[in-house]
């Protein structure tokens, strides 16, 4: 019955969905305030039913109900409660209903929120809005339904895949796909604009605050994913190039772009044209990552080619809102005013730089993504692309727009001076220099790029510090003033030297890691001793214990460093019995910023196949990210953002008083 | 997409389908005694992508096959061979597809060459249309401004209009 509720909601939402897309379209043609006013029940209706659908799929899962295929392949009565609840997205049917919940609830969002919007505008953009959730819910319905019951009931389900069963999967794919779909409101007010054919500063400031939230939660969700990688699949890697990350970091790349290049357009009313093609480009990046993660097509081209309903479907959304949103603006962008005039040294100019370095690393992870598979399918040529590729293209551009990165906060708007922020920006070259001096001394010759990357970090974090020390005059003005000044400050301001700062953290990190990371491979009985910089870990040793749904074997080891001792680490190796497979348990110890990283192999009699690592500083890759989103929350509650976008009428003043 | 999940269930599904029990990639049993050697085999493993599994290096692998490369690559550096030579030798026996960083020829031309012809190409695009559009706006002062006649008229207006200004 459950299901039945479950399955009907999602036909109700789709109903909801296709009067969305097609009443406040001609509502906002014929200024009919009432056919306008639709978008907003049905976008909050629409929310209402989906999540109806979602929670049913939940009570399913939480009740165990196998006559329903989509628990039964996918749970286990014996399963701890909180992967049973995270099971729900575990798989694909009931993630493609996540992804259409969260879709719903933004839409139902600016419905809430959007009062202050122009009504025509906020009719096309839920209109835009309905049209991507009526694709994704017929693709539901029509090829995953999460729904389908089994005729004869069986007794046990197969289980949750054991790596999957990890808090990780309750977090990763919840806040990735707040990132992903956020996007679409970005999207939406982008195509919106086009209909309408006027385009404005007011405008950008709407679409900022909502590209900043969907930023924000990509930028966590790409690094809690990265986290989760790194301690649960065992060899100590938290980035693989691998084409299912790169599919996230598209969007992030081009959303990231689309921050910048926004405020462009709302301080100075330039770049317009280019800022709706981002919006249109980032959101296309999100679906193309769906694509290529539902459709199987990474796998295998032939595997594509072998079941290929659920691809087809999803090439066809593809290509109906990639084209479709290009088209549109390759027919009306010509028609957007183009806005103010700059000095190519300028802040404006200083944007335009990093979106050149971001669209272009964005495109080099887009062609090693898809190169392969293009060259397979256009001349059966088999070839790879892997991290050795992305380290030789991708990393240069990031390191040249992280040299250009301190100077943009401190150019002016329309014409900047660069030898001013270049002697404003003294202090932290200085420091950025000393630093690199004493590591390379430290280091005594080692790798020679280690500690220049790390420099180019300081200099990064360095210039953010001088930038808010600039701001609020300290060291020139009283203490009572600075204090003043920075409590006055535009909140976005701090917001900016933070995610500055943050990268910045996140390269020493990343440095730090893969330069002075040392292992050590060894089988060990108990009683023998690892040594590994200065710990000592000895294998005290081996249990066998039983878990809910798996039994493990778990090894002890003592850690010690100078004979003192610090603690203990119990990695272990878990059999899932249903699934018939094992998943490897990392042991984790935090020292400081660095970790000490031991993970099993295999046993073979009495002797335990080990590696341990040491990894300096790594947890400055996690720190760095987590950084940038508490700068993007910062910026998010600046009080320009947070009140909104004025109403026309006062529009013009109040926009030059922002200035 | 739920990536880090589909990810790991795509490793998981192909370990599966090997029926091979996931162990760790270098096992203790392969390690080169002399290190430089090892260090070398470890640098060339990165590069070597395991092919049956999805993306990933024969270094970081837990697959067989995974095992069976890293030990020929060991094998033929302990035979003397140089980097360059190990990887034509694996490359004639398994094809492009077993290099992680493709090589330079006809067919990857335009892979390694997008990124940085991008930048360069974006960066003209760059410079014309701010050229083109600082010129534009000369162009618009320029039509603002009055040509003599213009103004020779607009003095003659002024003239009948304020009187006074002549008397000054």
């Amino acid at each position: 019955m459950i299901a039945e509720c479950g399955h009907y909601a999602l036909v109700l939402a789709l109903a909801l969905s296709l009067i969305q897309s097609i009443v406040p379209l001609f509502g906002a043609h014929w200024r009919d305030v009432a056919l306008m006013n639709v978008a907003r029940s049905t976008a909050l209706a629409q929310f209402l039913f989906v999540a109806l659908s979602f929670g049913a799929l939940v009570i399913l899962h939480v009740t165990s109900d196998f006559s329903v295929e989509n628990v039964f392949e996918n749970s286990h009565s014996l399963k701890p409660m909180i992967y049973k609840i995270t099971g729900v997205w575990g798989n694909h049917e009931g993630s493609m209903l996540l992804w259409v919940s969260i879709l719903a609830l933004f839409g139902s969002l600016v419905a809430a929120f959007g009062n202050n919007l122009p009504l025509t505008l906020r009719a096309r953009v839920l209109s835009v809005q309905a049209w991507i959730a009526s694709a994704f819910y017929l693709f539901i319905l029509l090829t995953s339904n999460p729904f389908l019951r089994i005729g004869t009931p069986p007794m046990e389900g197969k289980d949750l895949n054991p790596v999957l069963q990890d808090i990780g999967l309750a977090v990763h794919p919840p806040m990735l796909y707040l990132g992903y779909v956020g996007f679409s409101i970005a999207f939406s007010f982008a195509i919106a604009a086009l209909i309408e054919g006027r385009i404005d500063a007011a405008w950008a400031r709407w679409v900022r605050p909502w590209t900043l939230v969907a930023w924000i939660f990509l930028t966590l969700g790409i690094a809690m994913g990265s986290y989760w990688a790194y301690y649960e699949l065992g060899w100590g890697g938290w980035w693989f190039w691998d084409p299912v990350e790169n599919a996230s970091l598209m969007p992030w790349l081009a959303g990231t772009a689309l921050l910048h290049s926004a405020i462009v357009m709302e301080k100075r009313n330039a770049l317009k044209v280019w800022t709706v093609l981002l919006a249109i480009l980032t959101f296309s990046l999100s679906l193309l990552g769906t694509f290529l993660v539902r459709s199987n097509v990474l796998t295998s081209v032939h595997a594509f080619a072998l079941s290929p309903a659920r691809g087809v479907f999803i090439l066809m959304i593809l290509c109906l809102f990639i084209g479709g949103g290009l088209s549109l603006y390759a027919w009306r962008a010509s028609e957007l005013k183009q806005g103010g005039l700059f000095a190519p040294i300028s802040r404006e100019g200083a944007l335009v730089l990093n979106n050149l370095f971001l669209t272009c690393a964005c495109a080099t992870v887009f062609v090693g993504t898809l190169y392969p598979l293009a060259l397979e399918v256009l001349t059966g040529e088999k070839i790879s692309v892997g991290a050795p590729f992305f380290n030789l293209t991708f990393a240069p551009l990031c390191l040249l727009l992280l040299m250009a990165l301190p100077f943009g906060p401190l150019l002016a708007w329309k014409r900047g001076d660069l030898l001013g922020a270049a002697q404003r920006l003294l202090a932290a070259g200085i420091v950025a220099l000393v630093v690199t001096a004493v590591i390379w001394a430290w280091t005594r010759g080692g790798a020679s790029l280690a500690p220049l990357a790390i420099g180019l970090a300081i200099f990064v974090i360095g210039g953010a510090v001088s930038d808010l020390v600039d701001r609020v005059g300290l060291f020139r003005l009283p203490l009572g003033t600075v204090w003043r000044r920075a409590w006055g400050m535009p909140r976005s301001n701090w917001g900016t030297a933070f995610a500055h700062a943050g990268v910045g953290i996140a390269l020493i990190g990343i440095v730090c890691e893969s330069t002075w990371n040392s292992e050590y491979i060894a089988t060990m009985k108990p009683g023998d001793v690892a040594e590994i910089t200065g710990y000592q870990l000895k294998l005290e040793g081996l249990d066998e214990r039983p878990g809910p749904n798996y039994r493990e074997i778990a090894a002890r080891f003592q850690v010690s460093l100078d004979g003192r001792t610090l603690g203990t680490l119990a990695p272990s190796k878990r059999n899932f019995t249903t699934r018939g497979s094992s998943t490897t348990e990392t042991a984790l110890m935090s020292r400081g910023l660095s970790q000490l990283y031991v993970s099993l192999g295999d046993l073979s009699g009495q002797a335990m196949a080990v590696r341990i690592y040491y990894k300096p500083m790594v947890l400055l890759i996690w720190f760095g990210p987590i950084l940038m989103a508490i700068g993007g929350l910062l910026s998010l509650s600046d009080r320009r953002l947070r009140i909104g976008a004025p109403r026309p009428a006062l529009g013009s003043r109040r926009l030059q008083a922002a200035e | 997409m739920s990536c880090r999940a589909v990810f790991t269930i795509a490793v998981v599904l192909i370990l599966g389908i090997g029926g091979f029990s996931p162990a760790h990639a270098v096992r203790p049993d392969e390690i080169m005694s002399d290190p430089v050697k090892e260090a070398r085999a470890r640098h060339l493993s990165r590069e070597l992508r395991c092919m049956v599994c999805q993306n990933q290096s024969i270094d970081d692998s837990d697959a067989p096959l995974a095992r069976d490369l890293r030990l020929l690559v060991r094998e033929r550096i302990a035979a003397g061979d140089s980097d360059t030579q190990v990887l034509d030798f694996l490359v004639a026996r398994f094809g492009e597809f077993v290099l992680l960083k493709p090589r330079l020829n006809s067919h990857t031309y335009l892979l390694w060459l997008l990124p940085p012809l991008g930048l360069v190409a974006g960066g003209a695009v760059l410079w014309l249309y701010h050229r083109r559009r600082t010129q534009a706006a000369r162009g618009e002062q320029e039509a603002l401004a009055l040509t003599p006649d213009e103004e020779a008229r607009l003095e003659r207006l002024l003239a009948t209009e304020f009187p006074s200004r002549e008397a000054n």
